[in-house]
């Protein structure tokens, strides 16, 4: 059965954009719970720093209060990388996909869409965004679970873990370069109490504070949180777990479907499994993280377009979608 | 809402169809068996149970997607078809009728096509004047001499009906371009089983839901015949069209992909889709974009839908299209007059289902009698679709019926008129209790290499108290409609509505 490209990329980037929401509900959730400092402010601005969204977010807002930055992330419209945003997008692709996907999985996404709208009307109140994030999370993980259950396994189901794998290991790279870049260089003293819930939010951010501690019963430091989120062979949010499924799906899908292209991509897979795995953390951090990581998602990045090359037809990713990265 | 007074023991004791003929009552003299049991169920019914069951279906039909875009200003809104959860009820004996009318319409629609594209027979004997046919807009010179497998052109066909207050039904209008509301057919029925299961127990209602593979049957028969595996797909103008919902219902029904211009591509006259794996065959096409759009090299070169070379590869044998390009010349306003002396001349057989009386303005004495008549009747453009641009003359004011006038006089044809048909009617949940409402009926044919009808077709109603356009695009809604099976326990014989 053939897989008409334009679906390929809608499946694609309908994984991308759930995946997407679920990483910015789970972290609005955890920041307003943890994230704070030494005067017990939250820092709301780190969020902004983390999308990379200081121009946007300023030419609308004079300072990044708590309402002005969940307004943004929540419910703006015009900014792609809010909820309400993502969540057009997704339903947009899945609009498409109709023929292609079960009504489930059409139905769940349009209802959660509708709904978010919906609420945007009456506006959410501060106490009631940790309810609301966990709610978008629940809405995510079912969508998650109605496609488990119910996509049939075909290219399809390949281009949507795809998709999944590629946005979750970059939305990763985003939440260790954000400590990294907007905590450490603040007078905090690396290892003080301070210090480590932030280290505590950033683990809880991506749910594996608690098989962070598994692994590292005792203590924590910059050095194995940052190690753990990058290379744990366990850990389903890892950097190297998420790129070695896309090798495997990669592979797995050129063969079974005898597909002509996709060679590059799997260079490209190919290097940056190598990378990732050719340095300790203690290298990296030594190397400087920041870089490290810009050059992970660019790779990613690079990832993303050769499949788009290879499968969806084109030979550079649309603006619309490539922008909100 | 409350219950209205006196209603809450029996839901049909004062509902009162007036003059109108009624779809589950009959005509005041010849009260419909076939729907007794119906009756009787709904009767017993509370009201408020209604109005909850009328309410899980809309939300349900809402968060299904079930839905059509509305342009309003600058902003597309998603809207559903308002459904009515009563169901409009048709006897096997009166099916059997209209499905043979139809069939006999498609018939001689199919027959007028193959000749003004080849002999012109038709035009040459003077039975339809030459310049209605050579000189209308959907008359494709390109198809001049072109054969098309089984000399089926209009392969989906939907036939907006009406029936007058004597009972009689009435072919309306005929729609051989693109014809749509199918998907809410077999929507409707879902939703009713639904929320409803309880009124259809047991009444031997026909099934709707076999569409998608009797369209796949008649898409892979039209295929070039070389081919043997057929690659069908579903050409849409994309997911900003108001009807693509149901385009994405029948490429699912038919589990064909549903594509855009932008994904074909012609190589060497043949049409190719672009997948993840290269460029792979397309052998049959539905097309739900008109002939303008469809290739513009052919056609309208600023069309952005379509895809360019395509017509050539159709002229080549190449690739099927549904329908035949060049259909839309049979299902115009001003031809429609003419189908029963078509039907005579083609099949020597009289129309199974009368037209409504229609005057074609431009000739002079219909004109004359227009004029003379403007307050009595319908006047219709002939280019419009969508219920845009009528003028209903006991309804319309002394403004509307100068304006009316006045575009007549200035262009008369491009206007037909009609005399007001007093459409039937249907009980139908409204605020104020169970109401009757005005209906319609637009039944489905497929033609291959033979004409099959869906039992039953996309009732619309009128909501609005009073107004008789049923348009979607206009405040109307659509109910499910049930074509009892042939001699089912309700098989009961309707007199007076047949002929």
């Amino acid at each position: 059965m053939n897989l008409l490209a334009r679906y390929a990329e809608c499946i694609f980037w309908m994984a991308r954009y759930m995946e997407r929401a679920e990483n910015l509900a789970r972290i609005l959730d955890v920041h307003e719970t943890f994230a704070r400092d030494t005067r017990g402010m939250t820092n709301w601005f780190s969020i902004v720093q983390l999308n990379a969204d200081e121009k946007d977010f300023f030419s609308r807002h004079d300072r990044p209060t708590a309402e002005a930055v969940v307004h943004y992330y929540m419910f703006d419209t015009q900014n792609t990388n809010s909820l309400v945003s993502m969540l057009r997008m997704a339903r947009e692709n899945a609009r498409v996909l109709r023929p292609w996907i079960s009504t489930e999985m059409w139905t769940q996404i349009n209802v959660f869409h509708n709904k978010l709208v919906e609420m945007n009307g009456k506006g959410v109140a501060l106490p009631n965004l940790s309810k609301v994030c966990t709610w978008i999370k629940e809405e995510c993980q079912t969508h998650t679970g109605i496609t488990e259950g119910t996509f049939y396994r075909d290219q399809g189901w390949y281009f949507y873990q795809l998709g999944k794998y590629i946005e979750r290991a970059d939305q990763t790279t985003r939440l260790l370069d954000i400590k990294y870049h907007t905590l450490l260089p603040s007078p905090v003293v690396v290892g003080s109490t301070l210090d480590m819930s932030q280290w505590t939010t950033v683990l809880r951010s991506a749910a594996g504070y608690h098989a962070f501690r598994r692994v590292y019963p005792r203590g924590m430091s910059p050095t194995t949180v940052a190690g753990f989120m990058m290379f744990n062979e366990g850990f389903p949010r890892s950097v190297v777990m998420c790129v070695r499924q896309i090798d495997g799906l990669l592979t797995r899908l050129k063969s079974r479907y005898t597909l002509r292209n996709g060679s590059e991509a799997m260079e490209k897979v190919d290097e940056l499994l190598g990378a990732l795995l050719a340095r300790p953390i203690e290298e990296v951090i030594q190397l400087g993280l920041h870089e490290y990581l810009d050059g992970v998602q660019a790779q990613l990045c690079g990832i993303t377009i050769e499949i788009g090359r290879a499968f969806f037809g084109q030979d550079t990713v649309p603006m619309t979608q490539s922008q909100s990265q | 809402m409350s219950v209205p007074e006196g209603k809450a023991n029996d839901l049909l004791t004062n509902y009162d169809p007036g003059l109108y003929y009624d779809e589950l009552f009959g005509g005041r003299d010849y009260p419909a068996e076939h729907s007794a049991l119906i009756r009787q169920r709904l009767a017993g019914l509370n009201f408020g149970d209604l109005l909850r069951r009328s309410q899980d279906a809309e939300r349900e039909l809402y968060n299904l997607g079930i839905t059509f875009l509305v342009y309003s200003n600058k902003d597309a809104v998603d809207r559903i078809l308002p459904f009515d959860i009563i169901p409009r009820v048709i006897s096997a004996k009166e099916w059997a009728h209209l499905e043979a009318g139809i069939t006999q319409r498609v018939t001689a629609l199919n027959l007028f096509l193959h000749d003004i594209y080849h002999d012109q027979k038709i035009l040459k004997d003077g039975v339809i004047p030459a310049d209605l046919v050579l000189g209308n807009g959907c008359f494709r010179p390109q198809m001049v001499g072109l054969d098309v497998p089984f000399d089926t052109y209009i392969h989906i066909m939907g036939t907006d009906l009406v029936r007058d207050r004597e009972g009689t039904f009435r072919v309306l209008e005929d729609n051989g371009r693109v014809p749509s509301g199918v998907s809410y057919v077999v929507e409707n029925r879902h939703m009713m089983q639904r929320v409803f299961p309880d009124l259809m127990q047991d009444i031997g209602i026909r099934p709707v839901d076999n569409y998608g593979h009797k369209l796949l049957d008649a898409m892979m028969e039209i295929a070039p015949q070389d081919v043997a595996d057929p690659q069908v797909v579903l050409l849409s103008p994309g997911s900003y069209n108001s009807a693509y919902f149901e385009h994405i219902f029948l490429a699912r029904e038919m589990g064909v992909p549903l594509v855009e211009g932008r994904d074909l591509v012609v190589e060497n006259d043949r049409v190719y889709m672009k997948t993840t794996n290269g460029l792979a065959r397309v052998d049959s096409i539905y097309r739900r974009i008109d002939d303008a759009f469809l290739d513009p090299k052919a056609f309208n070169p600023d069309s952005m839908l379509g895809v360019p070379g395509i017509m050539e590869a159709y002229r080549k044998g190449n690739v099927a299209l549904a329908n035949a390009i060049g259909t839309g010349v049979a299902d115009d306003k001003a031809i429609y007059c003419y189908v029963p002396r078509m039907i005579k001349y083609y099949l020597d057989q009289e129309a199974i289902i009368p037209n409504v009386d229609t005057r074609i303005c431009r000739e002079a004495d219909a004109l004359q009698y227009t004029l003379d008549n403007l307050d009595k009747l319908v006047v219709k453009p002939v280019g419009e679709a969508g219920g845009y641009g009528i003028t209903i003359g006991p309804r319309a004011s002394k403004e509307e019926l100068a304006d009316c006038r006045a575009k007549l006089l200035a262009d008369p044809s491009n206007y037909i008129s009609q005399p007001v048909v007093d459409l039937s009617v249907c009980p139908t949940v409204t605020d104020d209790g169970i109401d009757p409402r005005h209906v319609d009926l637009r039944p489905f044919a497929i033609t291959g290499k033979n004409t099959w009808v869906l039992p039953g077709g996309l009732t619309r109603v009128a909501l609005k108290k009073g107004t008789l356009i049923v348009n979607s695009s206009q405040g109307g809604g659509s109910k499910d409609t049930w074509v009892l099976q042939d001699g089912g326990p309700q098989d009961g014989s309707q007199e007076g509505s047949a002929s």
